[in-house]
């Protein structure tokens, strides 16, 4: 049985399926303003800490604000923002990667170096270290995250173009007269596609475990506004009486970052890349 | 075998090298002024006058080498400054806190290897089993779960929910179990599948189809001969997640409020108390980096085929 199970899981229906449902709740994060029945920052008194209703499907939350539009809401912050963090380290990444490995000589011995300096540091560390400089807040966080998180994809691209680099295929294109740009444009990203994609999928499931655990600390997203890190921090001061209020934003959390390593991981199996 | 270990020693050298000059750079990408953060977190009203006496006693208005030189030697001198918000010496604060942390991670290194040797050990043998299928669920769970989550739950349901344990805060050893736990679960996710890809690769050489055809005893080939040699990327991971231990702690101590050099910190960056931010970036650093160097050794001295690496060949 655990045979079945260990293939399923690994199979094209599961990336399928992961991909419908990552999809999903990409489209209630773009969707928010339509799908949300209530304000998520309306402050209603009277009606705080109500249970399940036919009006507030999952009761409201200490000021009265409207549970299920909040998830909705947070939904936004939490993948919208992962989504900015890999879209941006990933280009940044790949232009610094691409451009070390074929340039090589002193600048490749320069970046490689930046690289190794960041990645000395424990991840969160550095990243709560900038943010702790700059302040809290949103695009702080967002900054500290990219300036991590760039160097990851740099050193896969950069060890790529590396091995690339004396095929006969970029010699060919060379000696027919392309730009490096164009060589590394159209034949060298094309070919570092698969293990980067891996390394993304992998990536936004981080991306999203770190911005709301920067959240839960009180560092990310500053209130009224609804962030699942911070929902569930919110929830703990009632853990008591309420505890809903912590465990569904927790459980959506779970639910989309599983999905991320599931496909993630059936990637890498599909494709033969190893993860970092 | 001393010349690897001097290698290793020196290649070092730059990595803390580059981790001090990290720490500078924090102060000075900043775009508060240190001088200013000092007299907010101080309750003092910044003046023009006073944010100059301040700024010279930093050393502000030298060169930025100079700066630069001056902090080395203070770091060399564990001299991180002096908190804004308390005034005292950082390294005190940071030394009277550490014990609290240490006794967390220590705990949390303890518990995940014992729940993940044995877990790991019996994944592999009995492949496709029950445990291996456990062991798959934690990997999953474990990769996938906020740790801060986790924590509350474990304190739900034990904690408020049975009253079998306290909610938070440092004492005895019941103070202990659920932020070790909650410290350790993405250890354990992580070592187990780790072992148990390393021990079934190994259940499959020769030696230990050898070992059997010897007529050893099962327990004593999958304890004894396999396994020494499938712990070893166990231990070496555990160098490497070094890190992931330490920004747990963070979390972790946060959720119990357990009073170590992880709350410290972030609470100092809600005061922006610049120095303590940047003796908690700097350690955290030296640490990874002397964990990194102890993996080594232990693997040096357990697989001394590293020492003659390039040259059996030749």
């Amino acid at each position: 049985m655990s045979k079945k199970w260990h293939t399923a899981l690994k199979g094209r229906h599961t990336i399928a399926a992961c991909s419908v449902l990552i999809l999903f709740f990409f489209a209630v994060a773009i969707f928010a303003p339509w799908i949300a029945p209530h304000d998520p920052v309306k402050v209603d008194l009277a009606h705080k800490l109500d249970g399940p209703s036919a009006q507030h499907w999952l009761g409201t939350d200490h000021l009265g604000r409207d549970n299920l539009s909040r998830l909705i809401y947070g939904a936004r912050v939490s993948l919208g923002f992962a989504f900015v963090i890999f879209l941006s380290s990933l280009v940044l990444g790949i232009l610094i990667g691409a451009l070390s490995g074929y340039v090589g000589g002193w600048l490749d011995n320069l970046i490689m170096r930046v690289c190794e300096g960041i990645m000395a540091f424990p991840n969160l560390v550095l990243v709560l270290g900038i943010v702790g400089i700059f302040g809290p807040g949103l695009m702080q966080v967002l900054l500290a995250l990219l300036m991590v998180q760039w160097v990851y994809y740099a050193r896969i691209c950069r060890n790529m173009v590396i091995s690339l680099k004396e095929r006969p295929f970029i010699a060919a294109a060379r000696v027919s007269g392309s730009s490096s740009w164009q060589i590394i444009r159209r034949h060298i990203i094309p070919n570092v596609q698969r293990p980067i994609v891996v390394i993304a999928t992998l990536e936004m499931g981080w991306a999203i475990m770190d911005i709301s655990a920067l959240s839960f600390l009180g560092l990310g997203i500053q209130p009224p506004n609804a962030e699942w890190g911070a929902m569930i921090h919110e929830g703990t001061s009632h853990i008591r009486s309420h505890p809903e209020l912590m465990i569904y934003p927790g459980i959506l959390i779970l639910i989309v970052v599983i999905t991320f390593n599931i496909v993630g991981e059936a990637l890498s199996e599909r494709y033969g890349v190893a993860k970092r | 075998m001393i010349r690897y270990v001097g290698k290793r020693m020196l290649a070092i050298v730059p990595i803390v090298f580059i981790a001090t000059l990290v720490t500078f750079a924090l102060i000075h990408i900043s775009p508060v002024d240190p001088a200013e953060a000092y007299l907010t977190a101080a309750h003092i009203y910044p003046t023009p006058e006073l944010l100059e006496q301040k700024r010279r006693e930093f050393g502000l208005d030298r060169p930025l080498i100079e700066q630069y030189v001056d902090t080395l030697g203070r770091i060399a001198r564990l001299d991180f400054g002096s908190s804004y918000l308390t005034n005292r010496p950082v390294w005190d604060e940071v030394k009277a806190r550490l014990p609290a942390t240490a006794e967390l991670a220590v705990s949390s290194i303890l518990f995940s290897v014992l729940v993940s040797v044995p877990l790991g050990v019996l994944a592999a043998v009995y492949r496709r089993g029950w445990v291996d299928l456990l062991t798959r669920a934690i990997a999953y769970f474990g990769a996938s779960i906020p740790q801060f989550w986790l924590g509350y739950l474990l304190m739900f349901f034990f904690a408020v929910k049975l009253d079998l344990l306290p909610v938070e805060g440092r004492g005895d050893w019941r103070n202990l179990v659920l932020p070790t736990i909650t410290l350790s679960f993405v250890l354990i996710a992580l070592y187990t599948r780790m072992l148990r890809t390393a021990m079934s690769e190994q259940l499959d050489e020769t030696y230990v189809r050898y070992a059997r055809t010897r007529g050893l005893r099962e327990r004593s080939v999958v304890l004894k001969h396999a396994l020494k040699v499938a712990i070893m990327p166990l231990i070496t991971s555990m160098g490497m997640n070094m890190g992931r231990l330490l920004t747990g702690t963070i979390i972790v101590e946060q959720v119990f409020s357990w009073p170590g050099f992880g709350r410290y910190f972030v609470e100092a960056i809600f005061n922006r108390d610049i120095p303590v931010i940047q003796c908690y970036v700097f350690l955290a650093a030296c640490l990874f980096i002397v964990c990194n160097l102890i993996v080594d050794l232990i693997q040096m001295y357990m697989d001394p085929r590293i020492l003659t690496e390039g040259r059996a060949n030749t």
